[in-house]
């Protein structure tokens, strides 16, 4: 069953200059995708405005079937989207525990305290100093924490904004595990990525955005030549969306 | 030095702290210096007279002084209607004017220039409506009882620093405890981010309002009753205000009010060190060098 559905979605922050340029694709529930793509391609533009933090001037998308476009973002948490931005993903004043209890207030009062305990569980990082400022955390925790937040609210769709972007190598490591744990509960999964060699490793499915346009869509096994990508990039190869 | 001035400081620096308090919240939820906070106060006051001139209409023995303050049951129940009415009127401000402004991604600057115009309409409304001469809550006399160490203050000013203390407490719990408080925290760090995570970033917004009006009108009823309601009464309090707000931190409630008791203090002492000429001066003082020495203020974050 189709969990995320993009058809023909203009976005950006001025209608007359759309950084997202009539992009369509589908993601099945539980797959994990991750969109790659060279700098400046409108990866980051396109995964916020699907979580409504950028206007779509067009077309339109669907969460589990429902018409999702230009809905405000705290709307779509409670609809079970989650997101994680690139940076500024944690409240760094708040404590740890203060993070969750925000994202927990969206649950009933009765699950709020399990799905908390949940997370220490899952990042036992964190629930080990539940009361220590966020902003205290190293890189990597924060986007644990980040992580915890989004996966709190137990969302049908995670989209994570680079979440390596400023990680030491072992810290990449860590999230890119966390990550494939999250992705092997069933959570649908996407994933905007620079570290192309870890987003690859994790997704089964890699989509290429180009000047705002998709110019790949396929196994993520097809993109480990590196030949191919690097044409791609280079927008030397288009439109091989649903090879 | 007579010590006397520890009570009077004490007194004026809770309205002010009062005060405060809405300033530093909008400033650092809203993040814009609103100029209209100290017209709140006024039209505060003015409400909580008209409420407590109808309910006298309607029963007088609630104008009946209670022993052994200056005023009758009357102006508690007023207050609550002056509160409600000056609530609606920061929440109508914001969605005619700065609501506006904001949904069009209008620059700081403009908001504040928005809320300078409003202030002089609503001070030039106010004294259209009730002219400048100054109105009084109570006009029976109130004896100073003596405190000890040569301080006195009378049954209403004691009353208005205990009032002040337990608004301040309660206001502090609710934002560092509550979950509405630990979303205004998180509005006033990242207001892209609290939509990330599930906050209505525009019930925050409401709320502040809610609470920056509801305490600008508690602090214009204190200042009325202790001394007198005028149209410019707010508009004379803005200076040290802001003074409190930046002095206690930006977005620390407990802030603004250790602000505006300092200030209080302050302009206390100057007026018998330097004379009461020097009064406004002091908090134009403290807030310059405020801003040069410790800009984040006595609680505030660098940055915030």
């Amino acid at each position: 069953m189709t969990a995320l559905a993009l058809t023909d979605l203009s976005a950006g922050y001025d209608r007359d200059l759309p950084i997202v340029k009539g992009v369509s694709f589908t993601v099945e529930r539980g797959e994990a995708v991750s969109i790659l793509g060279p700098n400046g391609a409108g990866k980051s533009t396109m995964i916020k405005a699907i979580a409504g933090l950028v206007p779509c001037f067009g077309g339109g998308v669907r969460l589990d079937g429902t018409d999702i476009t230009g809905l405000a973002s705290h709307v779509l948490v409670g609809k079970g989207m989650g997101f994680v931005p690139q940076t500024e993903n944690i409240f760094t004043r708040l404590t740890i525990l203060e993070n969750l209890q925000i994202a927990a207030q969206l649950l009933p009062k009765q699950d709020r305290a399990g799905r908390i305990d949940a997370m220490f569980a899952m990042f036992p990082d964190l629930g080990s100093r539940p009361r220590e400022i966020a902003g205290a955390l190293s890189g990597g925790q924060r986007q644990m924490l980040a992580a915890a937040r989004a996966l709190l609210t137990e969302p049908r769709v995670l989209m994570l904004d680079e979440p390596s972007a400023g990680l030491s190598p072992k810290l990449v490591g860590q999230v890119f595990d966390t990550l494939r744990r999250i992705s092997e509960t069933g959570v649908t999964l996407v994933l905007v990525e620079q570290n192309v060699r870890a987003a690859l490793a994790l997704t089964e499915r890699a989509l290429v955005l180009v000047d705002g346009q998709l110019a790949h869509d396929g196994p993520a096994d097809a993109l480990h030549d590196g030949k191919l990508l690097g044409e791609l990039f280079l927008g030397h190869r288009t439109a091989e969306a649903g090879s | 030095m007579n010590p006397q001035a520890i009570i009077d400081g004490l007194i004026s620096g809770s309205t002010i702290g009062l005060g405060a308090i809405g300033l530093t919240l909008t400033y650092s939820i809203l993040r814009f210096a609103n100029f209209t906070h100290g017209d709140f106060l006024a039209w505060g006051a003015y409400l909580t007279l008209t409420v407590a001139g109808v309910l006298g209409g309607l029963a007088t023995g609630l104008g009946v002084p209670v022993y052994p303050f200056s005023f009758g049951w009357g102006l508690p129940l007023a207050v609550l209607g002056g509160v409600a009415l000056t609530v609606a009127l920061a929440l109508g401000l914001d969605r005619i004017l700065f609501g506006k402004l904001r949904a069009r991604g209008a620059d700081t600057i403009i908001i504040v220039m928005a809320s300078f115009g409003a202030s002089m309409a609503l001070r030039s409304l106010l004294e259209f409506i009730f002219t400048a001469k100054p109105v009084y809550f109570t006009k029976a006399l109130q004896i100073a009882n003596p405190l000890g160490l040569g301080m006195r203050a009378t049954p209403d000013q004691l009353l208005v620093i205990g009032l002040t203390l337990v608004l301040v407490l309660a206001l502090h719990l609710v934002v560092t405890h509550s979950a509405t408080g630990r979303a205004m925290r998180a509005v006033s760090e990242n207001p892209g981010l609290a939509g990330v995570y599930g906050i209505d970033v525009a019930k925050v917004v409401r709320v502040t309002w809610i609470i920056g009006a509801g305490m600008a009108c508690i602090a214009g009823v204190m200042a009325g009753l202790l001394v007198q309601i005028r149209p410019y009464m707010g508009f004379d309090l803005l200076l040290p205000l802001f003074a409190a707000a930046i002095l206690g931190g930006i977005g620390s409630i407990p802030g603004a009010m250790l602000g505006g008791l300092i200030i209080g203090l302050a302009e206390a002492f100057a007026v018998q060190i330097v004379g009461a000429e020097w009064r406004a001066a002091v908090s134009f003082v403290i807030l310059v060098l405020v801003l040069m020495l410790r800009p984040q203020g006595i609680f505030g974050q660098r940055g915030a």
